[in-house]
């Protein structure tokens, strides 16, 4: 029984190892390839420079072009952030807490976005955004992002707002609290862990996405992060030792918010994916 | 005469607050989502390059354009590739994955952030990362190759070749999220079920086959589902990857919706291609609820 037991714990930690590694590897090498000479990665993908260049990352960190585009998805996935929840709160507590005809209806209206990708519709966005005047802009993305958004974080948000206690209303109404009232002091508050992981979805989504900024932004001042990285990539080719100090340089701060954030990012997705 | 007044106020404080609350979801909705999908399916009759207006009104002629172009077969048949290899090893290396690490000691928790690193990059990041990789002269296949003294393809450019490597970025980005999803299912299993399989005198094996691989059922419809889904989204790593080369050969529907309908402006086109898509998408969830459905009266009655 004891050597049964070993043999899988042995067996356990090589599976893990291995499949951490795999996992790791391409990282690894691409973090450590921009500080390689062209020679050096050639023929040592996976070893430590021979040579530590630190030009590659130098040249990028003192540009100015890196941190416009970081600037840009940041200011696009921010406001993606604020209005998707703004908006998707204030739908999904009229579901959850306000009686009026036709409630499931609208509960029905609103979630059908889950049901397609946003591609299937891309080209009449487009046409629509471009008829707004507002191509080429930091709302040709946001908008339909947030738009995009709605359907999954009001299934979240509605879902919480129809936990929270009844009496809490009950005794709010009591004191004359108005609806309006009832969502910023009572339920916004205590949704503050629903509302975190709905933002952080909302965020991460805004930050990687690269389809709509790809048919909606043309000029490269506004180009966030991923167009900017692909020009980039574009115009340097194969001078691989650029392109994956630029891939670092975008990929660990994503790390470090994921190594943040871990709680609320799994936790939406395994919850949106149940109630999805 | 209290209750009144505040059925009175709650009245029309509901009102009030409905007609502030519900029209700024339900405008954006409409202006973006549907009117859109409905416009889609409106423009998919005609031949427009999207000024003016549409006025060339073919039929169907889009449509049987699509449907008889062996681009777009390849395509569809790359999306279903790419649901086979995700049923046939992605989802069963995440189970395994999971059933190892779904206990809750720390060296758990730090292999389970591992695996899921690849799932939160960014798609373009991990195209760049393995368009590296798989990069003849630089990068580790490169390497690899060089080991047995051989000289590497240049994967990228061989057509199968090239869709064989998008399958395995594909297997390595998204295994962590079904691993996750894995996880949370397998920490629903009740314990005192577990500790009473153990004191029958239950092997692990014995208990993993028959007590914990059943009771994860909904988990893993729900993750098959997923990978259908992800299939129908594809559309940042074969951009990044191979740009749906060489010869249109790693094409995924949504890549060839951006090539040939988006790229030229052929709204028409695009549309009815985005039409078809959407009415896999629809076929798939009402596929999907009908199995979930039957699941769940199965296991309650």
């Amino acid at each position: 029984m004891k050597k049964r037991i070993s043999f899988f714990s042995y067996y356990r930690w090589l599976v893990l190892f291995g499949a951490a590694g795999l996992c790791l590897l391409p990282m690894w090498a691409t973090v450590i390839g921009g500080f390689k000479t062209t020679g050096d990665l050639r023929t040592n993908a996976f070893g430590l420079p021979r040579q530590w260049i630190g030009d590659n990352y130098a040249s990028i960190l003192f540009g100015a072009r890196f941190w416009q585009m970081l600037w840009n998805s940041m200011v696009i996935a921010l406001f993606t952030v604020f209005f998707t929840l703004v908006v998707s709160s204030m739908a999904a507590f009229a579901l959850a807490h306000l009686r009026f005809a036709g409630k499931k209806w609208i509960a029905n209206y609103l979630t059908l976005g889950l049901t397609f990708p946003f591609a299937t519709a891309i080209l009449p966005v487009f046409l629509r955004v471009r008829d707004l005047g507002l191509l080429d802009s930091y709302w040709a993305v946001i908008l339909p992002q947030v738009t995009f958004n709605l359907s999954f974080s009001i299934v979240l948000l509605r879902g919480f707002f129809a936990e929270l206690p009844k009496e809490l209303f009950e005794a709010a109404f009591m004191d004359g609290c108005s609806y309006t009232k009832i969502f910023w002091r009572i339920t916004l508050p205590l949704s503050r862990p629903i509302i975190a992981t709905v933002g952080v979805l909302a965020l991460v989504g805004s930050w990687n996405n690269f389809l709509l900024p790809l048919v909606m932004i043309d000029s490269d001042q506004i180009y966030p992060w991923p167009l900017g990285i692909m020009q980039y990539q574009g115009q340097y080719g194969t001078d691989w030792g650029r392109v994956l100090a630029f891939v670092s340089l975008t990929m660990t701060p994503a790390i470090f918010f994921y190594l943040l954030a871990q709680k609320h990012i799994i936790a939406g997705l395994t919850s949106g994916a149940v109630k999805g | 005469m209290i209750w009144k007044r505040i059925q009175g106020l709650s009245y029309s404080s509901n009102l009030t607050a409905l007609i502030i609350f519900l029209p700024p979801a339900l405008l954006l909705f409409t202006m973006f989502v549907i009117l859109p999908v409905g416009e889609a399916s409106f423009y998919s009759f005609f031949n427009w390059n999207g000024y003016g207006s549409p006025q060339k009104w073919i039929n169907l002629d889009n449509f049987v354009r699509v449907l008889s172009d062996p681009v777009f077969g390849h395509s569809l048949f790359n999306n279903l590739l790419v649901v086979l290899v995700s049923l046939c090893i992605q989802i069963p290396l995440a189970l395994w994955m999971a059933l190892l690490i779904s206990d809750r000691a720390r060296s758990s928790v730090i292999f389970r952030a591992i695996f899921f690193v690849p799932y939160i990059l960014a798609e373009v990041v991990a195209g760049l990362i393995w368009r590296y990789m798989y990069d003849g002269d630089y990068g580790v296949v490169a390497v690899i190759y060089s080991w047995f003294g051989q000289q590497a393809p240049h994967v990228l450019a061989r057509p199968g070749l090239a869709t064989a490597a998008l399958l395995v970025v594909v297997v390595w980005k998204y295994f962590g999220f079904h691993m996750a999803l894995f996880i949370a299912g397998r920490q629903n299993v009740p314990s005192d079920v577990l500790e009473s399989a153990r004191i029958d005198g239950g092997s692990r094996w014995q208990i993993t086959r028959h007590i914990v691989l059943p009771m994860m059922r909904p988990t893993i419809i729900l993750s098959v589902f997923f990978s259908i889904l992800g299939s129908l989204h594809l559309f940042d790593l074969v951009f990044v990857l191979t740009g749906g080369g060489p010869l249109n050969t790693s094409q995924s529907v949504v890549s060839y919706l951006y090539t040939f309908g988006i790229q030229r402006m052929r709204v028409g086109f695009g549309s009815a291609v985005g039409v078809i898509l959407f009415i896999i998408c629809v076929l798939v969830m009402v596929f999907y609820k009908r199995i979930f459905m039957r699941e769940t009266e199965a296991t309650s009655s």
